[in-house]
């Protein structure tokens, strides 16, 4: 274990990324900075998908979640502009963050227990199986793979659009007609 | 991973094998990531002598033979400027939007193919990292906007999210085709799958559509209202003076030509060209191709008026968009029904190989998606002729009031 690994390195990056951008995220007063810490923590989830072979993924995550989710964020944000100053504290349920806390430390604590230490068993790439791009696209369309779902999940999704179009809708049509 | 090439001469003087493959990965980087920083100081050049032609002046023309040198004395200016961050800005974010907007055009050099052994990585989901990478810019813009605390930036960066936001569909859609066309995401396998035929004889729709899109996505005229001058002063840029202001204008300089790059890559075969495939030469033939796409954007920047913001959502959502989508469906129907009938060139798996294919192999299936293209434009063509006359005769009509009511002294 002397040695240091590229991806090692690389993985150690990417997780102050994701980390230290969800530390950001929690500590942060100011909203519009929160959604840029948000972003940092999406992109260094992002790079870790990448060093687990599965490129589409973190390139979806960078384009959904940065490119889309979080630019609408920060858009929502800055058209609320007295909210991005925030100097009082709403949130006061000490207890539950304390009880959140050591929950998540027992998890923690449960998933690297039985792996901490030099461990050959362990010592093997995280995955072998390197599934490329067709392979996923064959799983969402092929009778065989996930089509259903997939189908559903698309059924879903554009009724929700439909609903967003209805809500956002003015009541006036001949005003939209112009 | 292995340790070849640069990584082997890095471990040879003693250092761990793990820290060698990252140095070599580290300067492969920074190799990659100079050569458009480099183009872009000759671009600027470029980019104002043609500006200058074009407006009949003579342009930069003082500094080095030809003002080849102007640009650098531009720099040395922007560098020693006073840097000035606003009392009331985001300290942080407004010095850190500059970088980003420059990364996000600087990272999509990449993937550019060179030549068939240059090329920074051959990613297998090439054509989504561009899409991903893209929409970096339009953090950066927002980040700028909302940091300056300035009202006109503020402005400037809301248009950005309408704008930006809008194009990228159709820009998606038009990448699907050469995707779609390839069989693959991946740039070099896009550029192999062009070696027969160039795609863009295959679907010129979608290079047009292609390159309108990414003219929007680069924020220049005719769709340059997120720093439009006459409306918002300067836009989202309004507070940054010295090199941060020079970087976003370097991210856009930059952006043009990646453009054009890609669209040399995406539809125009890269760097094959009848009759050459030596390396040396193919780069040469990337950039000429890449130059020609660059020299109709900046032909247009200089010479098509500035679109009003609800023209521009107009355009996109109720032209753009529907022609977008309907290309894809009718190009992919189309392919489907050639592969049965047997007249696109397959491979032993029985899927569509078109990197496999000659010039005559590929001629009938080239002829019947450029006829698809053909029809398709018909009836666009003619709405769009309606609607002008139409938007004529309104203009008139109102032009002929107003002078009616000036005459009778209303």
């Amino acid at each position: 274990m002397s040695q240091i690994d590229f991806s090692a390195i690389a993985f150690f990056i990417f997780s102050l990324l994701a980390l230290g951008g969800g530390f950001g995220v929690v500590t942060n007063r100011n909203l519009f900075r929160g959604t840029i810490w948000l972003m940092v923590s999406l992109f260094g989830v992002a790079g870790l998908f990448v060093l687990l072979s599965a490129p589409f993924l973190a390139a979806v995550q960078v384009l959904v979640y940065i490119g889309a989710i979080a630019i609408l964020f920060t858009f929502a944000v800055m058209l609320t502009r007295s909210l991005t100053h925030l100097t009082a504290r709403y949130n006061r349920l000490w207890p539950t963050a304390i009880g959140a806390a050591l929950l998540f430390a027992m998890l923690i604590v449960g998933v690297i227990w039985p792996v901490f230490g030099a461990n050959e068993a362990f010592a093997v790439p995280a995955s072998d199986v390197v599934r490329n791009t067709t392979d996923l696209g064959l799983a969402l369309v092929s009778g065989e793979g996930y089509v259903l779902p997939f189908e559903v999940a698309s059924l879903l999704l554009t009724a929700a659009m439909i609903g967003a179009i209805v809500i956002a809708r003015d009541v006036d049509e001949e005003e939209i007609g112009e | 991973m292995d340790c070849t090439g640069l990584c082997e001469v890095i471990a040879q003087s003693g250092l761990d094998v793990g820290l060698a493959q990252f140095l070599s990965l580290l300067l492969a980087v920074v190799a990659v990531s100079g050569v458009p920083l480099v183009t872009v100081i000759f671009l600027i050049w470029v980019e104002r002598k043609i500006a200058a032609r074009i407006q009949d002046r003579i342009g930069p023309n003082r500094v080095g033979p030809f003002g080849l040198v102007q640009t650098f004395a531009d720099l040395l200016k922007l560098l020693v400027k006073e840097d000035i961050t606003p009392t009331a800005a985001d300290r942080l974010l407004y010095n850190v939007a500059p970088l980003i907007s420059f990364a996000s055009v600087a990272l999509i050099w990449a993937i550019v193919p060179y030549t068939p052994y240059h090329f920074g990585a051959d990613l297998e989901i090439g054509a989504l990292y561009f899409v991903a990478v893209a929409s970096l810019g339009t953090l950066a813009i927002m980040t700028a906007g909302w940091a300056s605390n300035n009202k006109y930036a503020l402005l400037g960066a809301f248009r950005v999210v309408a704008l930006l936001v809008s194009y990228e569909i159709p820009l998606v859609f038009a990448l699907m085709v050469p995707v779609l066309l390839a069989g693959s995401m991946s740039m070099l396998d896009i550029v192999y799958a062009q070696g027969g035929m160039w795609f863009v004889f295959m679907s010129p729709l979608a290079m047009l559509l292609f390159f309108i899109s990414s003219q929007a996505e680069t924020g220049r005229a005719p769709f340059d209202l997120i720093e439009a001058e006459s409306e918002l002063v300067a836009g989202f840029n309004i507070e940054y003076s010295g090199m941060k202001f020079g970087m976003f204008f370097a991210a856009e300089f930059l952006h043009v030509f990646t453009n054009g790059v890609l669209i040399a890559v995406l539809f125009m075969g890269g760097w094959f060209f009848p009759g050459w495939q030596e390396p040396l030469i193919a780069f040469f033939w990337l950039g000429v191709k890449a130059s020609l796409v660059y020299f109709v954007s900046l032909w247009i920047r200089n010479t098509v008026p500035r679109f009003r913001i609800d023209q521009v959502m107009k355009f996109n959502w109720f032209f753009l968009v529907p022609i977008s989508i309907v290309n894809v469906l009718v190009l992919s129907f189309l392919v489907m029904v050639l592969k049965e009938i047997g007249l696109v060139p397959l491979d032993e798996a029985g899927n569509m190989a078109l990197q496999t294919g000659t010039f005559v192999e590929m001629l009938p299936m080239t002829i019947v998606l450029l006829l698809s293209n053909v029809l398709i434009c018909i009836p666009i063509i003619n709405r769009l002729r309606r609607s002008g006359n139409e938007s004529r005769a309104e203009l008139e009509a109102r032009a002929a009031s107003r002078a009616v009511a000036g005459a009778t002294g209303d």
